[in-house]
């Protein structure tokens, strides 16, 4: 792998850039794989990297139906938080946050991991209730998040309107390490972090069928043909009821849009991410100068990756409220993803009833800010048969009742 | 240079001079005028800069696709950023400045990119930047950040008015066009309710530009009488200034209406949105010019040929005196009409094509001009303003044959249907060859839910490029030049050298250069999505209008495959960006959300109430006095109600009726306790909980008469609630006979609460409300101080207490004989800190502070509560898996700290040693904390592990700032545990 860097880059100009190589290989597939990845979003290249990078398992595939990173990963709103209330979910997004702050430098990929602060409002006596209960959640978990007064929320977002006639600012839950990064760039680095280490990338491959023997997977079927594998990471987010279906064995999931939108771009107005739930909205300014925006999901089941008026108009309504320079603002562009949600609206990291399958899944609203710790659980988890990450996420607490239930730490799950 | 033409102007009216200011020049145009139209009339070429290189750049459009001329218009809370030169109406007073430079449009700082703009090839931010580590945060993020974005934001909130509607229609046509007229009155005529709405000012669309004649009539006459009998139509309505943004599933259209952003100020609202059911719509959006790929085609003075003579012909401006024109069609051959016709010269026509035989450019031959066949443009010289272009051989690297001086460029590489509203909810498109274009498939429509179609194209944005396939198509009769085919050119000339690539740009507003899509390619970003992603092709805030179809032929071609293999990127609403103004419209300030008022709400408001926002309603949190703080009011409140009689407005609290023959049944399955045996007239504390066991509501339910109960909620989860036992009914129980309405807005209610409170009922009069005719946890109907009641023995201080509903219009007047009759008691209205606090020293549980959806009400010694005789209710089987049955769950108790201080909200109690993943263990919590002014101390309500096995351990609960917590662990009822107040 040739390295990026700007005197790479300073070089090529003198000839055109004509000089750079592939970000990745695109090959066809082999025989057979020690571990076959399904799905190239965020998850899925995660997992195959550090099942190199930690592990030394390189002799891995990643199939993708369609582009890697054009689901959800390429279509989120880059929140990057790790403020979370129970145990587990704090251990897994720190871990993945930790991972965050050192990627561009360990992928070789600038992902623009953008540590610029995030809040969470509180605008009722019950939200700040819950969110100075987080705080002293996660001082325990070793998660640094602070409780911040009306005035410094001022400070930090000088275009709120704190005195909304409706729900008042009462303070906020801040996280300053709390942030964003570029998507795409994210699934693209890991792709070429992959690619370097001799794994086959296979993209416009769908896997339609699912191979056992005796109740252990045997390999897949693709529309690039059969491929073998030793062990099997199912990690296709919305889909994942699909290909469970072909190993035999169903997940607890539903399927709902979730919608964001932009403004035109604009010089910088606002440089933190504020989440402000009691009313369903969020907001962040991207490099580019676009308004991020974005709220709850759409309350229907749906497939088709766009969603509907109502939701954008309500959330639009508390953005202007909340913002009212948003106003005068144009929208640019709206548009949807289908996001996987559990019955206790946490993911999914398990090993699978048929022996070698594994599922990482339900990331639902929320899974951007955990690729790197989520790939890195999963790695783990496939790799050894365990991982303490992994842990609370397994499938048997459905059956159980073991829920790991945020709804009270946030509304809005991003 | 560019100059208002003496004479003509189709849309001008030169009687009306309008004054503006661009850059804090004064400049004037005409009543007509579009902002570029009397900036380029004016002699102003350079407006903008681009994104990344900060290029000079001035206008290539004269649409809603023009990427480069976007200003800031008006100023302090009037200002709106990124406004559309070319859409913006010129109206008096207007003041513009142009965007995105420093210190000024004309020298600009951030040109330097551009001069080392080799440095600066698509992506080149993933490969650099990396190091040092922190400088991602603190050096290069910050200085992007500063040098990217456009117009600035307004600092102030918006003083201007939006507002929506609501619309039905059968027939919605998008776009004003003769297609869109034509279908209009075709389905109008057939009897179908239509709305046409058009987004320019005026009717037509480029008909009247272009010429041509139409069932014998010139295209100006004929759209004057389309519109004539349009008006004349009851089913019709018309629309200018009105975009159709997008299309939803099932026929949910957004219309978005501009009602005054050309009379800015004069009180009618700025925008108006439309919110529209269709049957079908029509989309007669029309189609775009594609600008062609050479080297320089971005200085300004570069315009696509359609511009050109648009500027001339409706608003007299000649974008030039000698204007180039470039093509690879006969469509552009109209320009070089135009502008003969307007007394400006055509120095040359470059035509990329081999052959040029067509009837246009015959008529621009006969007229003198030279037509140069097989031709292209190598490089246009100039660089704030053109000063000719030096042509090469089309199919050659750009070997220079000759120079030709010219000020302007017209450049046509044919045109684009407006595919985006037919492809906005699944429309699906083909590839046509031969006019190298993607236009709709009508096999493959947007469908409804019947499996009809939601959408049908017509006109140019079906394809129907040329007046006469579109009147074909529209069965009108018409006369029209022939055209020859375009041949389809993508970069000019075909083997440019990477020099001119590099200055050939695609996206102008985003600097997407050829040479951009090309390295995408090479790197491997080989999905159209990825290369989009990766250049910012399309990504601009005209949304690759101009751009994408350019763009996806040169990743075709670099990738060797056919332009359909390639496809097309998502086609996303709205067409063009519309105001969140008019998104938000009325909902703003006190009606952002409905606020819901008790009959009391006015009274409270007049006592200097502190509110809560409870859901949507909003409660007295407490009434402090003249120098009161918050907690003197309640601690005040909280005594006077146990020592004498506090009164509290109740009426928020959710009352549900049910009623029916098997309504005993469902309220059974629904509560865990048993409901259907509570005999007529009797209370009973109930528990909701969903079917992963976990708490949801609680609340008394009374009966009322044998086939109906009132079920109490909480305030916040009455509608929650109501929908939740509507959904069991209607999705799983529907044969039950059972009946459900929310009446928690019909009744007023009112908690009179303490010592006293049976003597302030005495006092009105009407019933007897004796222990022993209405005992506690029991219910009397009858007349109170001459207002027909219900009365409940119910209490949730632990005081003697009363609650009583009116009818709602009485509340008010209920409320105030209940506080004068008590005035002698000592009555005081008390809020819901009190009531929180008054309900913790009892021990009480409040849904939402215990409760936090993983508690189940065992946890919270609520097994009491619990049926044991019912086969089942809802969350009993997930009460029965293992987890909730484990001996250590965290369960309810109450918690004292040891020096009698409060406890923070929100703490938790830890434990020894720290879990796999390095985490502290814990082994409780506090739910709730409060200063109890009763017993003079902090009181706490918490979970602990194995609590109620535990009292009297002390466990450490930390703090802030290194503070540990002393606390042990009491019984949760602070207050009167023998119920022997309440019960008097
Ligand atoms: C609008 C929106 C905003 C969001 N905002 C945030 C946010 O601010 N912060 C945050 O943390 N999260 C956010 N999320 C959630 C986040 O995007 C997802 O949780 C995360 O991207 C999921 O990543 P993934 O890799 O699991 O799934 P995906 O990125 O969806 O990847 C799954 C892949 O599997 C492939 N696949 C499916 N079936 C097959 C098959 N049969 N064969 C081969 N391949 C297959 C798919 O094509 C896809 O590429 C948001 C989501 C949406 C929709």
């Amino acid at each position: 792998m040739r390295r990026y860097s700007m005197f790479a880059v300073a070089r090529e100009a003198l000839r055109y850039h004509a000089g750079w190589e592939r970000a990745w290989r695109s090959p066809e597939p082999k025989k057979r794989y020690d571990v076959v990845v399904v799905g190239a979003g965020g998850h899925g290249l995660a997992t195959a990297y550090y099942l190199g990078k930690v592990h030394g398992i390189t002799n891995v595939a990643v199939i993708e139906k369609g582009w890697l990173g054009g689901g959800n990963t390429g279509r989120n709103t880059t929140i990057i938080r790790s403020n979370y209330l129970q145990d587990a979910s704090a251990a897994i997004f720190e871990k993945a946050l930790q991972l965050y702050e050192g990627l561009s430098q360990d992928l070789n990929y600038n992902v623009m991991f953008s540590p610029r602060g995030l809040l969470m409002l509180a605008q009722s006596e019950h939200e700040m209730r819950g969110y100075k209960r987080t705080v002293y959640a996660n001082a325990l978990q070793g998660v640094q998040t602070e409780w911040i007064s009306r005035e410094r929320v001022k400070e930090l977002v000088p275009i709120i309107n704190l005195d909304g006639p409706r729900y008042p600012v009462l303070g906020a839950l801040y996280q300053e390490r709390g942030g964003t990064a570029r998507h795409d760039a994210v699934a693209w680095g890991y792709a070429r972090g992959c690619s370097a280490m001799g794994m086959d990338i296979i993209q416009q491959c769908e896997v339609t069928g699912i191979r056992t023997v005796n109740g252990k997977v045997q390999g897949i079927d693709t529309t690039k043909g059969a491929i073998d594998c030793g062990k099997l990471a199912m990690v296709v987010a919305g889909h994942s009821g699909v290909l469970a279906e072909m190993a035999g064995f169903r997940l607890p999931l539903e399927s709902v849009a979730l919608q964001a939108w932009v403004s035109e771009p604009i010089k910088p107005v606002i440089d933190v991410v504020v989440m402000a739930n009691l009313v369903h909205c969020y907001i962040s300014q991207s490099d580019k100068g676009e308004l991020v925006l974005g709220g709850g999901i759409d309350h229907c089941n749906n497939f088709t990756q766009r969603g509907s008026w109502y939701t954008l108009e309500e959330t639009t309504r508390a953005l202007v409220e909340t913002y009212p320079v948003v106003s005068r603002l144009k929208m640019l562009r709206q548009w949807g993803g289908i996001v996987d949600i559990t019955g206790d609206h946490s993911p999914i990291i398990s090993k699978a009833p048929v022996e070698g399958i594994f599922v990482d899944c339900g990331w639902g609203t929320g899974g951007f800010k955990a690729i790197p710790g989520s790939g890195w659980a999963m790695a783990e988890l496939v790799a050894k048969g365990h991982s303490p990450l992994a842990e609370g996420f397994g499938l048997n607490r459905f059956r159980e009742g073991r829920f790991i239930d945020e709804s009270v730490a946030a509304g809005v799950a991003h | 240079m560019s100059t208002r033409l003496a004479k003509g102007g189709r849309l001008l009216d030169r009687s009306k001079p309008l004054n503006f200011t661009f850059n804090g020049t004064p400049l004037r145009g005409f009543q007509g005028d579009t902002l570029a139209s009397a900036l380029l009339g004016s002699g102003r070429t350079l407006l903008g800069r681009s994104f990344k290189y900060h290029r000079p750049r001035g206008l290539v459009a004269s649409g809603v696709e023009e990427p480069n001329v976007l200003v800031n218009l008006g100023r302090n809370a009037r200002l709106e950023p990124d406004q559309r030169a070319t859409t913006t109406e010129l109206f008096e007073g207007a003041e513009a400045s142009s965007q995105n430079h420093w210190p000024s449009l004309d020298f600009d700082i951030g040109e330097i990119n551009d001069k080392i703009g080799k440095l600066f090839p698509a992506g080149f931010y993933y490969k650099t930047f990396m190091a040092p580590k922190w400088a991602w945060k603190h050096l290069f993020e910050p200085v992007i950040r500063q040098a990217a974005g456009l117009g600035a934001a307004p600092k102030e909130a918006d003083p201007d008015r939006y507002e929506q509607t609501y619309a039905f229609c059968d027939v919605l046509v998008a776009g004003g066009g003769v297609a869109g007229l034509a279908a209009a009155l075709a389905e109008a005529k057939a009897g179908k309710r239509v709305m046409v709405m058009e987004q320019t000012a005026f009717w037509g669309g480029r008909a009247p530009v272009d010429g041509g004649i139409i069932d014998g009539l010139a295209p100006d006459e004929w759209v004057r009488n389309a519109i004539e009998t349009l008006e004349k139509m009851e089913n019709v309505q018309l629309f200018t200034r009105t975009m159709v943004s997008g299309l939803y599933n099932h026929g949910y259209v957004i219309g978005y209406q501009r009602v005054a952003d050309h009379t800015p100020g004069d009180g009618r609202p700025r925008h108006r949105l439309w919110r529209i059911r269709a049957g079908l719509v029509i989309t007669a959006t029309g189609a775009l010019e594609r600008p062609l790929a050479f080297a320089g085609n971005d200085v300004p003075g570069v315009m696509l040929a359609s511009a050109v003579r648009d500027y001339v012909v409706n608003w007299a401006v000649s974008p030039g005196d000698r204007v180039v024109i470039v093509t690879n069609n006969d469509d552009a051959y109209r320009t070089a009409l135009a502008v003969l016709d307007a007394g400006l010269s055509v120095p040359v026509v470059i035509d990329a094509r081999d052959s040029v035989t067509g009837a246009l450019p015959m008529a621009v031959k006969a007229r003198g001009v030279r037509v140069l066949e097989g031709r292209g443009i190598a490089k246009v010289l100039g660089r704030k303003a053109v000063t000719g272009v030096e042509i090469c051989a089309q199919a050659g690297e750009g070997g220079v044959i000759e120079t030709v001086a010219c000020d302007c460029v017209a450049m046509s590489g044919g045109w684009s249907p407006v595919v985006h509203l037919f492809s906005h909810v699944g429309g699906k498109l083909i590839w046509d060859e031969a006019g190298a274009m993607f236009r709709p498939d009508a096999t493959r429509p947007p469908i409804k839910a019947d499996g009809t179609a939601l959408a049908r194209a017509v006109g140019a944005a079906n394809g129907a490029l040329t007046l006469d396939a579109l009147c074909a198509e529209a069965g009108l009769a018409a006369q029209v030049e022939p055209e020859a085919p375009l041949a389809p050119v993508w970069v000019m000339p075909a083997g440019a050298k990477e020099a001119l690539k590099f200055k050939a740009f695609l996206d102008y507003q985003n600097d997407v250069k050829v040479s951009d899509v090309q390295l995408a390619a090479r790197e491997g970003y080989t999905s159209v999505e990825h290369t989009k992603r990766y250049t910012t092709l399309g990504m601009a805030s005209d949304q690759g209008k101009l751009s994408n179809i350019n763009g996806l032929a040169i990743l075709s071609d670099a990738l060797g495959q056919a332009i359909p293999q390639t496809g097309t990127t998502t086609f996303r609403p709205p067409y063009t960006p519309i105001s969140f103004g008019a998104v938000a419209a009325e909902a703003k300030g006190e009606i952002f959300q409905p606020l819901r008022r008790t009959p009391m709400h006015g009274w409270h408001e007049a006592k200097g109430a502190h509110w809560e926002p409870v859901g949507l309603w909003r409660r007295p949190y407490c009434y402090p006095r003249a120098g009161e703080s918050h907690r003197d009011a309640v601690n005040r409140e909280i005594t006077n109600t146990r020592t004498n009689v506090g009164l509290l407005d109740a009426s928020t609290l959710g009352k549900i009726v049910v009623k029916g023959p098997d309504a005993g049944r469902f309220l059974d399955m629904l509560y865990t306790g048993m409901m259907s045996t509570l005999p007529v007239g009797k209370c009973r504390y109930g528990i909701m909980c969903n079917e992963n066991g976990f708490l949801m509501d609680d609340g008394v339910v009374v009966r009322l008469s044998e086939d109906s109960w009132l079920c109490h909620t909480t305030s916040g989860g009455a509608e929650h609630i109501h929908a939740w036992m509507e959904d069991w009914l209607q999705c799983e129980w529907w044969d039950w006979k059972v009946y459900t309405a929310n009446l928690t807005e019909q009744y007023a209610q009112v908690a009179v609460v303490g010592p006293k409170a049976r003597m302030v009922l005495e006092k009105l009069g009407g019933m007897d409300v004796s222990k022993e005719a209405l005992p506690f946890m029991s219910l009397a109907e009858g007349t109170l101080g001459g207002f027909p009641a219900r009365v409940f023995r119910i209490s949730f201080s632990g005081e003697l207490s009363y609650e009583i509903a009116v009818p709602a219009n009485m509340g008010l007047a209920f409320w105030e004989a209940l506080n004068a009759a008590g005035a002698e008691f000592g009555a005081m209205p008390y809020g819901t800190e009190a009531l929180h606090v008054m309900r913790a020293e009892k021990g009480f549980i409040m849904i939402g502070d215990e409760t936090d959806g993983t508690v189940i009400p065992q946890d919270l010694n609520l097994g009491w509560a619990i049926s044991k005789k019912k086969d089942d209710y809802l969350g009993k089987r997930a009460q029965a898996r293992v987890e909730m049955a484990r001996p250590d769950r965290w369960r309810l108790v109450g918690l004292e700290t040891i020096d009698g201080t409060v406890l923070p909200d929100g703490v938790y109690a830890v434990a020894e040693g720290h879990n796999a993943n390095g985490q502290r263990n814990t082994q409780g919590r506090v739910t709730s904390t409060y200063w109890s002014p009763t017993l003079k101390k902090g009181i706490a309500m918490g979970l602990v592990v194995n609590g109620p096995e535990r009292m009297g351990e002390v466990l450490d609960f930390p703090g802030d700032g290194g503070v540990v917590h002393k606390v042990k662990i009491v019984d949760p009822c602070f207050y009167d545990k023998e119920g022997e107040k309440a019960n008097v």
